[in-house]
């Protein structure tokens, strides 16, 4: 503040572009309702009132038109990974991806002919949570993470 | 419930079927179902379930490894009752050996599978209450559900895959807190029943949405196998844990629910009932529960006790193999089944005298029952898909394998 307080009237406060819209995205992290396998039921259990993700300000949204992050929870079969590809396609920017889980992370003990070997063959991961299925606290300190990376990211670029 | 569309397509009115693609991620298939959904307007002329965006190949790698280590995969089918899963696989393969397990053990797997029955059906009417739009459920029962898990960290230090039981028992015995625990659980149980039926069986809304829906006949039930609270939904009275007890099920009184209206209803309060009946089969079990071993002694399935291992120099090598190159069955066949939350769960396995199973084939409840989701569906309204689906309580996990 400094230099420029008692410079403007009333009730305005100053702050970079980058506070400001790092400060919106981060308190408002949606994903999107997509789970796979086991770990999406960690997912809704986190999302239950035990551990209650509302307070983070994430709130599931049905759809990756409205969502900014993308949580894979489980494993993703080779049937599916299209699929997991379009609906990440079809997020608008800014967005994360949290590979939740050994299956998400490195397709875990399912070493098979169906199943992808970690969810980064086909979308950018920012996070990786390891578990089988990782406890809600892992979860928790995930988005607690991608909100601390947030806070870093710049909007403005030359 | 015939619509009028059907009726005008019959009489040949309206020609086209518009085909609709539902899925795999969609938020109320239940993981990763898809639905290839033929619509007349917006009735439901057919539904094409398709399978495999879960397919982890579990029977495959069953193949390659011994028995023992295929007991986590089991896990992972069905992930909300894990130890249902444990307790069917590893009756399949004490068949083999015809091995005893002693009565503590069958007790706690008794405790264990019930625990595990509840906390899947919570689950069940929490994401199928929040499909119809009732969000209050879904909180109410996943704080039960909580609880549960607490249980299940306590005892196997594993909220939801514990791959607490093995081939001759249990992996160990049970914490002190986990007795308590469950006793505060057990007197809370009914009382937190009563406030979800309070919340939904007579309110109007969940009547509309669940009454005369999904409708399946007893003769339509009986020929498409399904099993579980689907099939005594339908009116047929059977459970395995009564009609072919395993374990030591065949000491505990208890009810099965049985209702004739075969809608989503129906399964409903045949969910409910078995959650109360679930509380009370603990309560019989915690009452006999004896003291002693909680696993066989049986040298050829056995792992010898940490004690022994560091006293004779013959449990060391007995462990060390048993570990390292696994228990060898007899040639032949087995199949063992359990009632678990979702229908008949069956392993069978065929055994070639090696290591490792020749062949396991699973019979998993949710792809059978998947198998009448069409018959139900068909001359619904396509928003009564979602409530269908529900009822069904599909575990994608179990039907892709």
């Amino acid at each position: 503040m400094g230099v420029m307080e008692h410079k403007f009237s009333d009730n305005i406060l100053t702050t970079s572009v980058d506070g400001l819209v790092n400060w919106a995205r981060r308190s408002s992290l949606w994903p999107v309702t997509f789970g796979l396998a086991c770990c999406a039921i960690e997912m809704m259990a986190v999302g239950a009132a035990k551990y209650d993700l509302d307070r983070l300000g994430v709130i599931f949204r049905a759809t990756p038109r409205q969502s900014d992050v993308m949580i894979v929870a489980g494993t993703v079969s080779r049937k599916m990974a299209p699929v997991v590809r379009k609906v990440y396609v079809q997020m608008p920017e800014p967005k994360w991806v949290i590979a939740m889980g050994s299956c998400a992370t490195s397709g875990g003990i399912f070493d098979t002919y169906a199943t992808v070997q970690g969810v980064d063959e086909i979308v950018p991961v920012d996070f990786y949570i390891p578990g089988c299925p990782p406890r809600p606290e892992s979860l928790l300190d995930a988005i607690v993470a991608l909100q601390q990376q947030i806070k870093t990211e710049k909007i403005l670029r030359k | 419930m015939q619509n009028t569309d059907v009726k005008n397509r019959e009489q040949g009115q309206i020609s086209e079927l518009i085909t609709v693609n539902m899925g795999p991620q969609h938020p109320s298939t239940h993981g990763v179902l898809r639905l290839i959904v033929d619509l007349d307007g917006e009735t439901i002329a057919d539904v094409r379930p398709d399978v495999g965006y879960l397919h982890r190949g579990v029977e495959k790698l069953a193949e390659n490894r011994t028995y023992h280590q295929f007991i986590p995969l089991t896990d992972r089918l069905d992930y909300l009752a894990s130890l249902s899963n444990n307790l069917g696989y590893c009756l399949a393969v004490e068949k083999f050996f015809d091995v005893k397990i002693p009565e503590r053990a069958e007790y706690l797997r008794v405790i264990l599978a019930e625990l595990a029955r509840i906390a899947s059906h919570l689950v069940w009417i929490a994401t199928h209450a929040l499909d119809i739009g009732a969000m209050t459920v879904f909180i109410y029962a996943f704080r039960e559900r909580e609880y549960v898990l607490d249980l299940f960290e306590i005892a196997t230090g594993q909220r939801m895959t514990s791959s607490w039981m093995r081939v001759g028992g249990m992996r160990d015995d049970l914490p002190e807190e986990f007795f308590k625990r469950l006793d505060k659980f057990l007197s809370i149980l009914d009382e937190r029943v009563d406030s979800y039926e309070r919340l939904l069986t007579k309110n109007r809304i969940w009547l509309k949405r669940t009454k005369g829906i999904g409708y399946l006949s007893k003769e339509d039930a009986l020929s498409y196998g399904v099993s579980g609270p689907i099939m005594r939904g339908s009116g047929i009275d059977f459970d395995l844990r009564r009609d072919e007890p395993y374990g030591i099920y065949d000491r505990f009184d208890f009810e099965v629910p049985v209702y004739e209206d075969g809608d989503v209803y129906a399964r409903y309060l045949v969910r409910l009932k078995e959650i109360r009946e679930a509380g009370k089969i603990i309560k019989q079990a915690l009452e006999g529960l004896p003291e002693g071993p909680v696993m066989t002694d049986d040298p050829r399935v056995a792992y010898p006790s940490h004690e022994e291992v560091y006293e004779k120099m013959e449990a060391l090598i007995r462990r060390f193999y048993i570990v390292s190159k696994g228990f060898r069955p007899p040639k032949g066949h087995t199949y063992g089944s359990v009632e678990a939350p979702k229908g008949e769960l069956g392993f069978y396995i065929i055994s070639d005298g090696d290591a490792k199973p020749y062949r396991l084939k699973i019979r998993t409840p949710s792809f059978v029952n998947l198998g009448a989701l069409p018959e139900m569906s068909r001359g619904h309204m396509l928003a009564d898909l979602v409530s269908v689906i529900g009822s069904v309580d599909i575990i994608l996990g179990e039907i892709d394998r």
